[in-house]
């Protein structure tokens, strides 16, 4: 069943931005704190922001960033306007990046970003249209599941 | 350890944020992947690396790091020595490789 959240927020993210890239993963690590979230998933959520905020910066012309948290999870969802992922298990292929030179001398386009998203995620859904755009979903537990069996599972 | 004392020690050049050197250095990662010191450093590392472009200080601020240690002498761009003292991270210049500052300070914080 879903839950509705207890916080939902928005952010923009344009692309090519890399003066401020960070900047939205920064707001929602403090928000996350705010709200009293475990270091440990506050973690996980700041590289998972960091990486797909990076990936708009990166290769979009622009995208949203949307943070849900509810008492079972926090809920990352990313949408862009880029070009788009012709094979999306390649790219989940940790090493492989279209990343530009400049981007790559910049330390990002390794080939870690996706990669990243999905270690440090409990569940990733992707889907991309090539020449539109790509949606991530992201769902990073908030664990009280195996404390609490009787709470609801949050689905995607 | 003490990030003052690492200064100190070693010598080495506060460039950014110098009100924000009393602060404890739990160990240290060493990369100019931003990807990789995204995902593997620890809160309170010192990060050593020789990008200096704006980037590296969200990540040290995302990552809670203690400080970036620049190596080479490489100074950090004139926008994030901004971004450094406006968010209180530390940013230090070695005019040494990273193979030497490393075992330097692992020596120190890690007896």
């Amino acid at each position: 069943m879903r839950e509705s959240p207890k916080f939902e927020k928005s952010f923009d993210v344009e692309g090519g931005s890399f003066q401020n890239a960070g900047n939205v993963s920064g707001q929602i690590k403090n928000i996350l704190k705010d709200l009293g979230v475990s270091t440990d998933i506050v973690r996980r959520v700041a590289i998972i922001c960091y990486e797909s905020e990076i990936n708009i910066v990166s290769y979009a012309k622009k995208g949203t960033i949307t943070l849900a948290v509810t008492d079972n999870a926090v809920k990352i969802e990313t949408k862009d306007e880029g070009p788009g992922i012709p094979d999306i298990d390649l790219a989940m292929k940790e090493g492989y990046s279209t990343a530009t030179a400049a981007v790559r001398e910049m330390g990002f386009g390794a080939g870690m970003g996706l990669a990243n998203m999905k270690k440090y995620s409990d569940h990733l859904i992707i889907t991309s249209e090539v020449g539109v755009g790509t949606c991530v979903k992201m769902m990073v537990m908030n664990f009280p599941k195996l404390l609490h069996p009787d709470l609801p599972v949050v689905t995607l | 350890m003490q990030l003052e004392t690492l200064v100190r020690e070693l010598k080495l050049k506060v460039s950014c944020a110098e009100g924000s050197i009393k602060r404890d250095v739990k160990g240290g990662y060493v990369g100019d992947l931003l990807s990789d010191v995204m995902a593997n450093s620890k809160e309170g590392d010192i990060w050593i690396t020789r990008q200096v472009h704006q980037n590296i200080v969200a990540v040290a601020s995302l990552k809670d790091l203690a400080g970036i240690v620049l190596i080479q002498g490489s100074e950090p761009a004139h926008d994030t020595a901004a971004k450094a003292d406006a968010e209180g991270i530390p940013i230090l210049v070695t005019d040494l490789p990273a193979f030497e500052i490393v075992g330097q300070i692992y020596k120190l914080i890690k007896p």
